[in-house]
C-alpha cells in the first residue's frame, strides 16, 4: 500500500498507441523524471525493433517486443502494464500479464466492452494475484509529479493549469475519465491539485473499485483527503460508508454520486455508463448522496456545489495546519516545434571534444598502453560494448585467420585481375570483396545459421543430417578438398585448442564435432572445416557473453559473420594488389587455348 | 450496451440449438412459432415439420419482453376448458390482440405486435420446477426452486435455493456445490435428474454469455424437458465470440417503450458505424433546453444540473453525447439533428430555447474541430434558431479549445445569434445557472 506509482515507475506498453505514449514523455520530461516512463512497447504485428519519440528536445528510442514476456524479461522493473489492446484481446493480454508472476503490480486496461465472464474472471485473477486492475473502459489513473498513464490530463498545457504536474493534497477517485479532468481542474482551482488520481473504469465489472483505491489513498501520507465522484448504480458507495462508519477511513471525503437525473425516468433511458442503471431504490444517486452524508462523508447540494464544498474542506484543513504550503517545482518546457531525426547512430559520436567508440574517447583505445586490441575496437563499434579478453583475443584470431588463403581463390584471383588492369587499390580490393557469398566465403554464416537452428530445435546429429538432405542442402562448414581425419587442419586445431582453454563452454561446438564424427565415419574428408569451425565458435562466444537466441540470430541475419571475413580477407586482398604493383605485371588476358568454345554460326548474316 | 433481454422464442432456439452438447441424456422437442398475426400462424401451419399446429392442442401468448402474462390474461390456452385451443382459435386470438391497444397491470402500454405460439402440455403441479441463472455482485447465482409457476414467487424466500459460483470455480466444484443446494422438495425419483439438468443448464448459462436465464416452470416428465416460459437477457459485449451461437437472436425494444423516432435511428446508426460515440434521446420534444455535451460523464451531470436548476424536468428536451473524437462531418450532422429538432415546437410559454453546448476538459478530442462542426450546423439552422430566440451557452475545455471557443463565438456573432462561451476557468455546470438565471 501507499504511493500507486513513484517517479521511478515505469510501465510497459501494450499497443503502440504513439499519441499517448508521447504525452506521457512529453509530461516525463516536463517534470524532470530521469527515466521515461515507457520502458518498453509490445506490439505484436510490428516489425520494429523499437519506436523513436521525442523526450524534450531529442529523441530517444523505445524498444519494441512481440509479447509482454520478452518485454517484461527485458525490463524487470517495469511493474505497470498499459493494457491499450481492443476489447477482443485485452482480456488474454491481461492474462499473460498476470502469469508473470511477480512483475506487475499494476494493470491497466483501457478497452470498453469486454465481455462480462471475462472481466469478471480477469478482475478476480487480479485480486487472487495481488495486482492492482485499473479499468476496463477507462483513461486510467495519475501520480501527479511522478507518473502518468497514457492520456489523462490531457495536454500539457491543461496538466499545468490542473497542478497535474506536482503532488497536491487530494486523492481523487471517479469512474468517469472525461469527469476525471475536470475534478482535476475544479480541485487545483479550489484547493492545492490532487496527490494521486484513479478513474476506475464505467463498464459494470471494473477491477478496482472506490473502496479499494480510497483505503490506499488512507495509507499514502501525501493524501489528506479524498473525493469521490460516484455514480447512479451499483453498491460501491455504500462499502466506503461502511469504512468510513468503521474507521477504516478517517480522512475526510467529499462525494457526489451523479446521476440524480435518472429518478425523473422510470425506464429505458440509460444515462451515462453499462454501469450506470439502478435496479434498487439504494442504488440511485439520491439514495446514495443521503446515505453518504449520514455518515459524516461532505456531500454538495449539487454537482453545481461541489467546488464550493471542496473549497470549505481544504480550508478547514490548511487552517488546522494539516495541509502546508506546496512549493512549485521547476519545470522544464516542451519546445513547441521539433523535428524528427532522419538518421540514428547508437555506435559512435563525432560531437564534442573528441570522437567516441561507444562512449570511449579514440584515444583511450588507440595507443598500446590503453590495452585494447584490434578485437576490443570492433566489439565497441560493431556490438556496441568492450567483449573480455577471451572474446576480443577470439575476434583477432578469426581476422588473422581469415586474411587470406593464397592468390589462386576467386576474390583474390580478381582482385589480382583487377590491379593488373590499371586501377587502383580501392577498384581492385572492392572487385575480389564483391566476390564474397554463397560460394566463396559465405560458409561461414550458413554454417552458424544451420548448426544453431537444428541445436535450438534440439535435434540430434543424426537429424540434422537427415534434415538437410531432406532440404537439398550441402551441410555448410562441413568438407575439405584435401583435409581429412588423418591430415587435420592446423587452423581447427588452433582454434579448438584456444576456444577449449578460454571460452567458458562451447555448446555448438561440441554438438558439431558430434555431426563430424558421424559424416567422417561416411568420407574422411567431411571434417568440420575452419569457415564451419570460426562460425559455430561465434555462437558459443555470444551465448557465453549472455546475448539471448534472437539476438545472435540477428547478429547472423545482419551478417555480422561474414562482416568478420570481409574485414579479415581484405587485409590479404590488398596485399595481393600491392604485390601486382609492386611486380608491374601487365594487363591480363586469359590464353584463348584455356577456353571451350562452343558458339553455333548464326544461319544468316 | 450490455446486458440486453431476447424474446421467450429465441431464447429456446438457443436452447434447442445448444441442447446435443448441454443436455445430453434429456429431451427437448422445440415445438414454437413466432408470428405477427393470424395468417402468418395459419401459414407456418402449412410448412413442413410443424404439422402438430393443427394436430396439438396450442397455448399462444405474447412474447415482448414483459412477464406476468398469466395475470395480464395474455395466454390463451383455453376456450371452455384448458387444453382446447386449435389453430384457427390461436390465430383469430392473435388477430383480435393486435387490432387495439393493450394496458398492462404495471401501466406499460403499446400494441401487441409478436406472439410465440407453441403445443399445451398437459402435466400436474408437481411436475413444475423453477431454475434461473444470473450475476450478483462478482458471483454467479443459480436459483432451484421445486416449486415453479406462480407458486415460486408468491414464497421467494422459503422456497428457492441459491447457489453462490464464483467465476473462478472450477466444474468439479460447481457440480459438487449444486448438489449440496439442491432442494429437499424435490422428490427422490427425480433428484438425480434435477442435479444434472441444473448443472448442465449452468454451464449452458456460462458458456453462452447469458447474463440472465430463467425457465419458470420447467417440467419435468421422465427425461422429456418442457421449457413453458423463459426469460433470457444476453451479454451483448460477448456478441463477437458468439457467432452463430446466438441464432441471430434480435434485441428489441421494451413493450410500451416507444420505438425510437427517426433522428434516434439515425444517431444510432452513425454510432455503429463510427469509431466515435454519438448518443441521443429524445426526453421531450416540446422541452425548452436542448443539450449537445461532450463525454458520457458530462452528460449526465449537465442533465442532472438542468434538472436540479429548472425546478421542472420536462425543460430537458433531450440527453446525449458525442465524444471519442468524432469527425468535422459527424459532429454536424449530430448538430443538424439536434438543432433541427430543437426548432420544431415555439415553448408554449413563449420562452426563450436553450441549448447548452457543454463538456469537461477533454483529453484529446480537437475541440476545435469539432467545434467546426457545430458552426457548419449554426450556418444552417441561424434563420431558425433566431425565430425561437435561442441563446446558445458554450463550455469546454481540452485540446485547441482556446481556438474552438473563439471560432464558435465569432461564428454566433457574425450570424447574429445570441451566444456566451466559457472555457476550464468556468466550473462545467455554471452555464446552466448562467442560462436559467437570465
Amino acid at each position: 500500500m501507499g504511493a500507486l506509482f513513484t517517479k521511478d515507475t515505469q510501465a510497459i506498453f501494450w499497443n503502440n498507441n504513439a499519441s499517448a505514449i508521447q504525452r506521457m514523455l512529453d509530461y516525463d520530461y516536463v517534470i524532470n523524471r530521469t527515466k521515461p516512463s515507457v520502458a518498453a512497447i509490445v506490439a505484436p504485428t510490428s516489425g520494429n525493433k523499437f519506436e523513436k519519440f521525442f523526450y524534450g528536445p531529442d529523441e530517444i528510442m523505445v524498444p519494441v517486443y512481440r509479447n509482454t514476456k520478452d518485454a517484461a524479461a527485458a525490463f524487470p522493473n517495469a511493474d505497470v502494464l498499459l493494457n491499450f489492446a481492443s476489447f477482443r484481446t485485452a482480456y488474454d493480454v491481461t492474462m499473460e500479464a498476470l502469469s508473470l508472476k511477480g512483475q506487475f503490480k499494476s494493470i491497466m486496461v483501457t478497452a470498453e466492452g469486454i465481455p462480462e465472464r471475462m472481466a469478471r474472471k480477469m478482475n478476480q485473477a487480479a485480486r487472487d494475484a495481488g495486482v492492482i486492475v485499473i479499468g476496463p473502459a477507462t483513461v486510467g489513473g495519475i501520480a501527479p509529479g511522478a507518473f502518468k498513464i497514457a492520456n489523462v490530463g490531457g495536454t500539457i498545457e491543461n496538466i499545468i493549469n490542473s497542478k497535474l504536474h506536482r503532488a497536491g493534497s487530494c486523492g481523487l477517485v471517479t469512474r468517469s475519465g472525461g469527469l476525471f479532468n475536470e475534478l482535476s481542474n475544479i480541485i487545483s482551482i479550489n484547493a492545492d491539485g490532487i496527490a494521486e488520481g484513479v478513474a476506475i473504469g464505467g463498464d459494470r465489472f471494473v477491477g478496482s473499485v472506490f473502496i479499494d483505491n480510497l483505503l490506499r489513498m488512507e495509507s499514502n501520507p501525501e493524501v489528506k483527503y479524498m473525493v469521490l465522484l460516484g455514480e447512479v448504480g451499483g453498491t460501491e458507495e455504500y462499502k466506503v460508508i461502511e469504512a468510513v462508519k468503521s474507521g477504516k477511513i478517517t480522512k475526510p471525503i467529499i462525494a457526489w454520486c451523479i446521476g440524480t437525473i435518472a429518478k425523473h425516468f422510470s425506464s429505458g433511458v440509460q444515462f451515462g455508463h453499462a454501469g450506470a442503471s439502478a435496479n434498487a431504490d439504494a442504488e440511485t444517486a439520491a439514495a446514495k448522496n443521503e446515505a453518504m452524508a449520514a455518515a459524516g462523508i461532505y456531500v454538495p447540494t449539487s454537482f453545481n456545489d461541489l467546488p464550493g464544498k471542496i473549497a470549505e474542506v481544504y480550508g478547514k484543513l490548511r487552517a488546522e495546519g494539516v495541509i502546508g504550503e506546496i512549493a512549485e517545482p521547476e519545470l522544464r518546457a516542451v519546445p513547441k516545434v521539433r523535428r524528427k531525426k532522419e538518421f540514428i547512430c547508437t555506435i559512435s559520436d563525432d560531437r564534442g571534444d573528441e570522437a567516441t567508440y561507444a562512449g570511449y574517447p579514440i584515444s583511450a583505445v588507440a595507443t598500446p598502453d590503453t590495452g585494447f586490441g584490434i578485437g576490443d575496437v570492433i566489439s565497441l563499434l560493431w556490438f556496441k560494448k568492450r567483449y573480455p579478453k577471451w572474446a576480443t583475443d577470439y575476434l583477432e584470431t578469426v581476422i588473422k585467420t581469415v586474411a587470406d588463403h593464397g592468390p589462386a581463390v576467386s576474390g583474390a584471383h580478381n582482385a589480382k585481375v583487377t590491379a593488373r588492369a590499371g586501377k587502383d587499390v580501392i577498384s581492385s580490393l572492392v572487385t575480389g570483396l564483391l566476390t564474397i557469398g554463397p560460394r566463396f566465403g559465405g560458409a561461414i554464416d550458413d554454417a552458424a545459421k544451420y548448426f544453431k537452428y537444428a541445436n535450438d530445435r534440439g535435434m540430434s546429429p543424426a537429424e540434422f543430417i537427415d534434415y538437410m538432405k531432406k532440404e537439398g542442402k550441402t551441410i555448410s562448414g562441413i568438407g575439405h578438398r584435401i583435409k581429412s581425419v588423418r591430415n587435420p587442419d592446423l587452423r581447427v586445431s588452433g582454434l579448438k585448442k584456444y576456444a577449449a582453454e578460454y571460452f567458458p563452454s562451447t555448446p555448438l561446438l561440441d554438438f558439431a564435432l558430434e555431426v563430424e564424427k558421424l559424416t567422417t565415419s561416411k568420407k574422411d574428408n567431411l571434417i568440420l572445416n575452419v569457415d564451419g569451425t570460426i562460425g559455430i565458435l561465434m555462437v558459443d562466444m555470444w551465448r557465453a557473453l549472455g546475448y539471448s537466441e534472437d539476438e545472435i540470430d540477428g547478429f547472423i541475419e545482419a551478417g555480422a559473420l561474414n562482416a568478420f571475413f570481409v574485414v579479415g580477407r581484405s587485409i590479404g586482398f590488398i596485399g595481393h594488389i600491392l604485390d601486382e604493383k609492386r611486380l608491374g605485371m601487365p594487363m591480363y588476358r586469359h590464353p584463348t587455348d584455356d577456353i571451350l568454345y562452343n558458339v553455333e554460326l548464326a544461319d544468316e548474316i | 450496451m450490455a446486458q440486453r433481454a431476447i424474446r421467450e422464442y429465441d431464447g429456446k432456439a438457443i436452447f434447442s440449438k445448444h441442447w446435443e452438447k448441454y443436455f445430453s441424456g434429456f429431451h427437448y422437442g422445440f415445438k414454437s412459432v413466432l408470428v405477427t398475426n393470424g395468417d402468418e400462424l395459419r401459414a407456418c401451419a402449412q410448412k413442413h415439420g410443424f404439422e402438430w399446429l393443427k394436430q396439438e392442442a396450442l397455448v399462444a401468448k405474447p412474447d415482448m419482453l414483459f412477464g406476468k402474462r398469466g395475470k395480464n390474461d395474455l395466454v390463451l390456452f383455453r376456450t371452455n376448458k384448458p387444453g382446447d385451443v386449435t389453430l384457427e382459435d390461436a390465430a383469430k386470438w392473435i388477430d383480435e390482440k393486435i387490432s387495439h391497444e393493450t394496458t398492462l397491470l404495471s401501466g406499460q402500454h403499446g400494441t401487441l405486435t409478436h406472439f410465440i405460439v407453441e403445443p399445451f402440455t398437459p402435466h400436474s403441479q408437481d411436475q413444475e420446477y423453477y431454475i434461473s441463472a444470473t450475476t450478483v455482485g462478482e458471483d454467479d447465482v443459480l436459483y432451484l426452486s421445486a416449486e415453479g409457476g406462480m407458486e415460486v414467487e408468491e414464497g421467494w424466500e422459503e422456497k428457492v435455493n441459491e447457489v453462490h459460483i464464483p467465476i473462478t470455480m472450477d466444474d468439479a466444484n460447481i457440480a459438487h456445490l449444486i448438489r449440496a443446494n439442491v432442494p429437499s422438495g424435490i422428490p427422490a425419483e427425480n433428484k438425480e435428474r434435477f442435479i444434472a439438468f441444473a448443472e448442465q443448464f449452468y454451464k449452458f448459462y456460462r458458456d453462452l454469455n447469458f447474463a440472465y436465464l430463467e425457465i419458470n416452470p420447467i417440467v419435468m416428465i421422465g427425461n422429456d424437458m418442457h421449457i413453458l416460459d423463459l426469460v433470457a437477457r444476453l451479454d451483448d459485449t460477448a456478441g463477437f465470440m458468439m457467432g452463430d451461437s446466438w441464432c441471430d437472436a434480435e434485441f428489441p425494444t421494451a413493450f410500451g417503450m416507444e420505438d425510437q423516432s427517426p433522428e434516434e435511428k439515425a444517431i444510432a446508426e452513425a454510432d455503429s458505424k463510427s469509431g466515435a460515440s454519438l448518443k441521443l434521446t429524445i426526453l421531450n420534444p416540446m422541452g425548452r433546453i436542448w443539450t449537445m455535451v461532450a463525454g458520457g460523464g458530462a452528460s449526465v451531470v449537465y442533465a442532472d444540473t438542468i434538472a436540479d436548476l429548472s425546478g421542472n424536468v420536462a425543460d430537458l428536451a433531450n440527453y446525449g453525447e458525442y465524444s471519442g473524437g468524432p469527425t468535422t462531418g459527424e459532429t454536424k450532422f449530430y448538430a443538424d439533428t439536434v438543432l433541427d429538432l430543437m426548432t420544431r415546437h415555439k415553448d408554449p410559454k413563449g420562452r426563450d430555447k436553450i441549448l447548452i453546448i457543454g463538456g469537461a476538459i477533454a483529453n484529446f478530442t480537437d475541440v476545435a474541430k469539432t467545434f467546426t462542426g457545430i458552426i457548419q450546423s449554426f450556418e444552417t439552422y441561424a434563420d431558425r434558431m433566431k425565430e425561437h430566440n435561442t441563446r446558445i451557452y458554450v463550455r469546454r475545455g481540452g485540446p485547441n479549445y482556446e481556438k474552438g471557443l473563439k471560432d464558435i463565438k465569432e461564428a454566433a456573432d457574425r450570424l447574429g445569434l445570441y451566444i456566451e462561451v466559457y472555457g476550464p476557468e468556468t466550473h462545467v455546470t455554471d452555464i446552466v445557472r448562467m442560462a436559467l438565471e437570465k
